[in-house]
């Protein structure tokens, strides 16, 4: 679908069609159903297995346990085994389909902004892409994000599996077929917790069965009817993965920040945690029962041109934005057309020749596709931002290209992409003029990229 | 002259001339907040006093939306009780909190920012990452 938000079918006066929503042209990986309502991580296979053991473990046990235990012991068996199961898809459903906390990416004059701010701080060096923060007298380094070019708040992480910056990220998990971070922490936590119950239960009531089955038929025949084996191996993996959670909870720490052990003691440095309440029950009451905040991201929202239009650029108030539109997929049909044709890529500087991967292609689609709502201010009304929003552009299509190049960026000021619609010629210009002497290696950023990717293949393997 | 501007004046004619953006103070930890150093392009525009309130004032109600209060430990369990079906018909206590600031930037926009030519714009649209205030120029366009 990127590439239908890019390439519409048509723009020009066109006022009757349906005003599209803000998660069709969302720059992350994620998938969305009904209209924007769910919120997805891309590979949701492993979503379906979950669903598919929980459903036919807890179908075998109602179909064929329950009704000896409702009759032989107590009604209320199946009853609890009822509730119990309902409270556990409900709380999967939540985790799963609710957005974990993805923080939106800047929109091109922030991003803009704080190039202005970062390389002002001395040209001749890589400008340092880290700024440090005194949290309850723990020093805390903040990262910038080059795919949402942010600098990440504290406990934030870039899931590179879903290609978003996450509050407070914990992991990527894949049974929940989503990321798990601020806003889901809660769901995921009480679903596991509430499926250990749910497997624990199931467990004891089956094996309880057979056993007074088993006084009257054969021991095997009634094990066969049930789901002792699927239980027997989820206990222990739920039940441990609930009570890691449950240590985390009480330590306020992420998965992340455990794994990296962010805050573990060391010697020779006073480390400790300055997001702990100081005590476990604050701790919980915090993760658990906190204010619910709302999603950042706005999927159902209606795109809208909201920036202020000059004389010339204004023909109306619905036309206007159309036609901003069309001009912005213009200027984004060159950069692709750029991208495609490695002969733009010129690097007499000392860099190797850029590999032309597929997936960098991809890249420019989702980066560029979701300026689209803002981009009024790229076609040229905006005077004095005009080229640091277009060079924004340009550098969005740069930083993915040289990602692992490392180059250094030239302020935007440097780099002037002249005319009004800017773009056109800006990919040329952008790769021609570069005045800054290369950087090869910059120890910081390939840190950051590499820990992302790491981080997300921990993610998984820790689940 | 024409320092009485209105808003809706200001976004149909006037040009932007710069923006500044108001970046988060992550001293306090992972609560929203909202730097109050005074921005140098905001020297000429408006008293620091007058900027620096509202800045409080933001940091003031985003603190009440997050706080860890008997309240929102009722709502959270309440929630949790009721597996959070209670939220199809009623707002989060973070939601309301963030009507009220809403309401707020506007009557701060109306009073305040748009006789001065700038604009507030509210930071959850911005992804509660900045507060965006957009300088707008002399509606005299002596460019």
């Amino acid at each position: 679908y990127y590439y239908n938000s890019i390439l519409p079918p048509s723009c020009t006066g066109h006022r009757g069609r349906t005003p599209r929503r803000k998660w069709q042209v969302f720059p992350g990986r994620n998938r969305f159903y009904c209209d924007g309502r769910v919120m997805m991580a891309r590979q949701t296979g492993v979503f379906y297995l979950t669903l598919v053991l929980i459903l036919l473990t807890s179908g075998l046990f109602f179909a064929f346990d329950c009704p000896y235990l409702a009759s032989n012991l107590s009604p209320a068996i199946p009853a609890v085994g009822a509730v119990l199961f309902v409270f556990v898809m409900g709380m999967l459903f939540r985790a799963s389909f609710s957005d974990p906390g993805v923080l939106p990416r800047a929109t091109p004059d922030e991003a803009a902004d704080l190039e202005r701010q970062i390389d002002s701080t001395g040209c001749s060096k890589p400008p340092p892409r880290t700024r440090e923060v005194l949290i309850n007298g723990q020093t805390v380094k903040l990262k910038y994000c080059f795919t949402c070019k942010i600098f990440r708040p504290p406990r934030a992480s870039h899931c590179s599996l879903c290609d978003n910056c996450v509050e407070r990220f914990d992991h990527h998990c894949p049974w929940v077929g989503n990321c798990v971070g601020r806003r889901n922490y809660r769901f995921f936590y009480l679903f596991i917790l509430s499926l250990s119950f749910l497997t624990i239960f199931i467990f004891a009531f089956v094996i309880t069965h057979v056993v007074l089955r088993s006084n009257r038929t054969g021991f095997l025949t009634t094990l066969k009817d049930s789901p002792v084996v699927v239980c027997f191996f989820s206990v222990w993996s739920i039940v441990g993965l609930s009570g890691f959670h449950t240590y985390l909870i009480s330590s306020n720490q992420t998965t992340n920040e455990d794994i990296k052990g962010t805050w573990s003691k060391k010697e020779g440095k006073d480390n400790y945690n300055p997001y702990s309440y100081g005590n476990v029950l604050t701790n919980c009451c915090a993760a658990l029962c906190g204010p619910l905040p709302p999603s950042l991201i706005d999927r159902r929202g209606l795109i809208q041109a909201d920036t202020p239009q000059t004389a010339h650029q204004s023909n109306g108030t619905g036309g206007g934005s159309y036609c901003d539109q069309d001009q912005c997929l213009q200027s984004t049909k060159f950069v692709l057309q750029a991208a495609a044709t490695p002969l733009l890529h010129s690097d007499p500087v000392v860099l190797p020749p850029l590999p032309a991967k597929p997936a960098s292609l991809g890249g420019p689609c989702a980066y560029l596709a979701p300026a689209q709502p803002t981009l009024p201010s790229c076609a040229g009304d905006v005077l004095t931002l005009r080229d640091t929003a277009v060079d924004s552009h340009c550098h969005h299509h740069l930083h993915l290209h040289h990602l692992h190049h490392h180059q250094h960026f030239a302020s935007p000021e440097e780099t002037p992409c002249g005319t009004p619609q800017g773009a056109l010629p800006c990919p040329a210009h952008m790769h021609l003029q570069h005045p800054a002497p290369p950087v090869r290696y910059d120890p910081v950023t390939q840190d950051s990229l590499h820990e992302d990717s790491v981080r997300g293949l921990v993610k998984l393997s820790s689940v | 002259m024409a320092e009485t501007h209105s808003l809706q004046d200001m976004r149909q004619q006037a040009a932007v001339a710069a923006k500044v953006f108001i970046q988060r103070d992550y001293s306090n930890g992972t609560m929203c907040q909202f730097q109050t150093k005074f921005p140098s392009e905001l020297e000429t525009k408006i008293d620091k006093q007058q900027f620096e309130e509202t800045i409080r004032t933001l940091n003031n109600l985003y603190a009440e939306a997050e706080k860890l209060g008997s309240q929102s430990f009722i709502e959270g369990c309440l929630a949790c009780l009721t597996a959070y079906t209670v939220f199809l018909c009623m707002e989060t206590h973070y939601e309301k909190v963030l009507k009220k600031i809403a309401k707020y930037i506007q009557e701060q926009n109306d009073k305040i920012y748009a006789p001065r030519g700038l604009l507030l714009t509210d930071p959850i649209e911005r992804g509660l990452r900045v507060i965006e205030i957009t300088i707008y120029e002399d509606r005299s366009f002596s460019r």
